[in-house]
């Protein structure tokens, strides 16, 4: 009686797994075939990098031009919206993808140059000469791409680990099935086909991936902590409020590759056994914003998502939440709040969200980047993820370099790599203008200020912590020798006053008092005992205050002085004339009062 | 409060009322609506909180005024009179700093006659200082309805704002 009742539960699994592989195998062949129909179709591609620095650099000008050409309009080429290579001092990128044959990316290209480049394209035999912006191709070299450096091969390229980045650019972000014929979904097909729950969890643990939305607190343990729930409904949520400024890499992932973003969502629904997802993003940021609601839509439609997902027995839903501006929106029990639809202000903890969360259900909340290296880390193995990046921190960081640098832009290294790696030999150095780098500023407005004597530090989440820095969220914000160090610390002071939620006095206040002492030195008006007050304050806002916000909010002030103390002591002195290009001091900034009920 | 029961108003509410369907009407799939997503359906048709609004959210949300007019006066985004025909980011954030948004801001100020976060005084362009509108390798940045454009210097914010005050015209009302 035993053993028959055994055979026939084997035969259900064996026939059950059949069914999923079924399910994905028809997704797989029509994404294949459609991947196919790009690439080797009977026309060039054309893909313009977009996401909010390629629009920034004009790419909505170059795409108009390209759809309203006539060789469009007659089928002489297809036109996509892909996402940014990350090199976005090159920006508007435009890539052209010949028929069965190589491709050629255009640099800084113009309305002008596009319709140029097609013209190259589409008249005569298409053999003729490549457009001078073009910088680099992808594939085999053939007799007229022959001059040009292979994109991996730029200098730039070579110096990169590209695991979160690798179809940034690659593929329409708005398409599915380009996701699936390079490889997506399937660490979700064979978790769902072979892996049981724990085995996904303990991958994740095993790969020693740190959270990369700041905190760097290991994700499986995390995730262990909702996984035994037996609650009937559960959340995963993640976190793309992305309010520092400075940062745009989780927005970038959306942009770019949400699908990436959703599958890990989704394996870690599957890894802790949860019922719901939902992926937090400001509003007002239009481009993520739309490209992850179109990806979700097109999970339910390949059933990726909703009930019995691939034909399995494992259900799931997800959906697209949207906060108001607010900095604070982005600590995880103040999400909640908004989720809810209140006001982002933290809660007390315990209970812990894995106890009581979003609407006081068992919930875990993860970063971005943070779940998109899941899909990779459950396709590849653990030890696969863990061969890249250091002993403490394995993997990838996403850096942000922005500011008083050569080649800004959106960079994937391994962990390890030394920061003067990055400015240098990546950024290039300062940029035109500037003699040398002063000041970096990293990890947000909350994070800190380093100077040269830190610059060989390696990018890792303990090593940066040991110089008084925070990765955080990637954000790399470079200052020349120019910069104006109390004044930098005068405006990230500024932003966390503005963004303060006001729940803990201490912070609303601190922040405030914070404020007007910076402000006075910033103007010649500092008093002594100044600093004293500023250290006296900070002190309190760290012991009194809920959340990171206050607690971190000295640390903009601590870490400069720690590098920079000459610059403060200097404003006592009279040594250094008022701030600002105006020589009055002065810094504008918005209020957060605004008028009810005029102009009507 | 006094019920404004003029034609305006009530036109008023029926908008705000398709806003607020809207967010589940036709939608293949549950949508949560909560206090805070309905504010932001109404604000993205009218372009602000008008008083009814918030009386139409309390109701529709099963809250209360009073807790709409927390939630609505917390989150920055939210405003309460209407804005000019085109809305004008100027991004005020730490890399936009260094790279001279200050410069950037009074040039702004300066061409429209605005000081500070406001409307002009003919109605058609609104100021607005943003804390980062996610381009900052292009810093500094402005942007027209969310339309960014990135390495502004004061020369080409003010050509920017005049270029979009000769679009707007005479002003019609959106």
């Amino acid at each position: 009686m035993v053993s028959t009742i055994d055979i026939s539960v084997e035969e259900q699994e064996t026939e059950a797994e059949s069914q999923i592989d079924l399910a994905f195998r028809e997704i797989r062949e029509r994404a294949n075939d459609h991947w196919r129909g790009l690439t080797e179709g009977d026309v060039p591609w054309f893909k313009v990098g977009f996401g909010a620095s390629g629009q920034a650099a004009g790419a909505q000008d170059v795409y108009d031009e390209l759809i309203a050409s006539p060789q469009f309009r007659n089928g002489k080429f297809a036109l996509s919206k892909v996402g940014t290579r990350g090199l976005m001092y090159l920006e508007p990128l435009l890539e052209v993808k010949s028929p069965g044959g190589n491709s050629v990316i255009h640099a800084n290209v113009s309305p002008t140059i596009a319709s140029e480049i097609v013209t190259g394209y589409t008249e005569g035999d298409g053999s003729a000469p490549l457009h001078e912006t073009a910088i680099a191709r992808i594939g085999k070299k053939d007799a007229r791409t022959q001059n040009l450096t292979r994109w991996r091969d730029l200098p730039i390229n070579r110096l990169q680990t590209k695991v979160l980045t690798r179809n940034f650019g690659v593929i329409d972000p708005h398409d599915l099935l380009q996701y699936v014929a390079n490889g997506g979904y399937t660490a979700l097909h064979r978790a769902l086909a072979s892996k049981s729950q724990a085995e996904v969890l303990d991958e994740v643990k095993a790969s020693g991936l740190r959270g990369r939305g700041g905190a760097a607190f290991p994700t499986g343990l995390k995730w262990s902590f909702l996984a035994p729930s037996d609650a009937p409904i559960k959340y995963v949520l993640c976190n793309c409020e992305e309010g520092d400024p400075g940062a745009f890499n989780d927005k970038g992932i959306l942009e770019s590759d949400p699908h990436l973003l959703l599958e890990g969502l989704i394996l870690n629904g599957y890894a802790t056994r949860s019922t719901h997802g939902v992926i937090f993003i400001r509003q007002g940021h239009d481009l993520p914003i739309d490209a992850t609601r179109e990806a979700i839509d097109q999970a339910y439609e390949y059933g990726l998502l909703g009930t019995n997902i691939l034909d399995s027995d494992f259900s799931f839903e997800a959906e697209v939440s949207l906060t108001g501006d607010s900095y604070v929106a982005g600590e995880e029990t103040a999400m909640m709040e908004a989720i809810e639809g209140k006001r982002s202000t933290p809660r007390f903890k315990p209970p812990f969200p894995a106890a009581a969360g979003l609407w006081q259900k068992p919930t875990n909340i993860n970063n971005v980047k943070t779940l998109a290296y899941v899909p990779g880390i459950v396709k590849d193995g653990a030890d696969a993820f863990k061969a890249t990046g250091t002993e403490s921190s394995s993997g990838t960081a996403l850096v942000c370099l922005t500011g008083d640098v050569a080649r800004p832009g959106l960079y994937e290294v391994a962990m390890g790599v030394t920061i003067r790696t990055v400015l240098e030999e990546i950024g290039g150095g300062p940029a035109a203008g500037s003699e040398r780098i002063k000041v970096l500023q990293t990890g947000g407005p909350l994070g800190g200020v380093m100077g040269e004597e830190a610059f060989d530090t390696e990018i890792d989440f303990d090593e940066m912590a040991k110089v008084g820095c925070i990765l955080g969220s990637g954000g790399i914000i470079v200052g020349d020798e120019k910069t104006d160090i109390v004044d930098l610390i005068r405006n990230l002071v500024a932003f966390n006053q503005f963004e303060s939620c006001g729940k803990c006095f201490p912070c609303r206040l601190g922040n405030t008092h914070m404020l007007d002492v910076l402000d006075r030195m910033c103007k010649s008006e500092a008093r002594p005992g100044d600093l004293d007050l500023l250290e006296k304050v900070g002190t309190n806002m760290k012991v009194g205050s809920l959340c990171g916000h206050g607690q971190l909010g000295y640390n903009p002030i601590s870490s400069a002085m720690a590098y920079f103390e000459d610059e403060f002591r200097q404003r006592f002195e009279g040594e250094l004339s008022p701030s600002g290009s105006q020589g009055d001091g002065i810094m504008l900034m918005p209020s957060r009062t605004r008028p009810v009920g005029q102009g009507r | 409060m006094t019920t404004d029961t003029s034609a305006k108003s009530r036109e008023l509410r029926s908008r705000i009322q398709t806003a607020l369907n809207g967010q589940t009407h036709g939608k293949p799939r549950p949508v949560t609506v909560t206090v805070l997503s309905s504010l932001l359906a109404v604000q993205d048709e009218l372009h602000y909180i008008p008083v009814e609004a918030v009386e139409e959210v309390a109701q529709y949300c099963d809250s209360t005024i009073n807790d709409v007019w927390s939630v609505a006066s917390f989150y920055t985004n939210f405003r309460f009179d209407p804005p000019g025909i085109a809305t004008v980011d100027v991004c005020w954030g730490p890399t936009c700093h260094l790279m001279g948004a200050q410069d950037i801001l009074r040039a702004v100020h300066d061409e429209t006659d605005v000081a500070g976060e406001a409307t002009t005084s003919d109605g058609r362009i609104t100021i607005r200082y943003s804390t980062c509108l996610g381009a900052c390798a292009h810093a500094p940045v402005i942007a027209r309805d969310h339309h960014l454009q990135g390495r502004v210097n004061p020369e080409s914010a003010r050509e920017f704002v005049s270029n979009l005050s000769e679009e707007l015209g005479d002003g019609i009302d959106h």
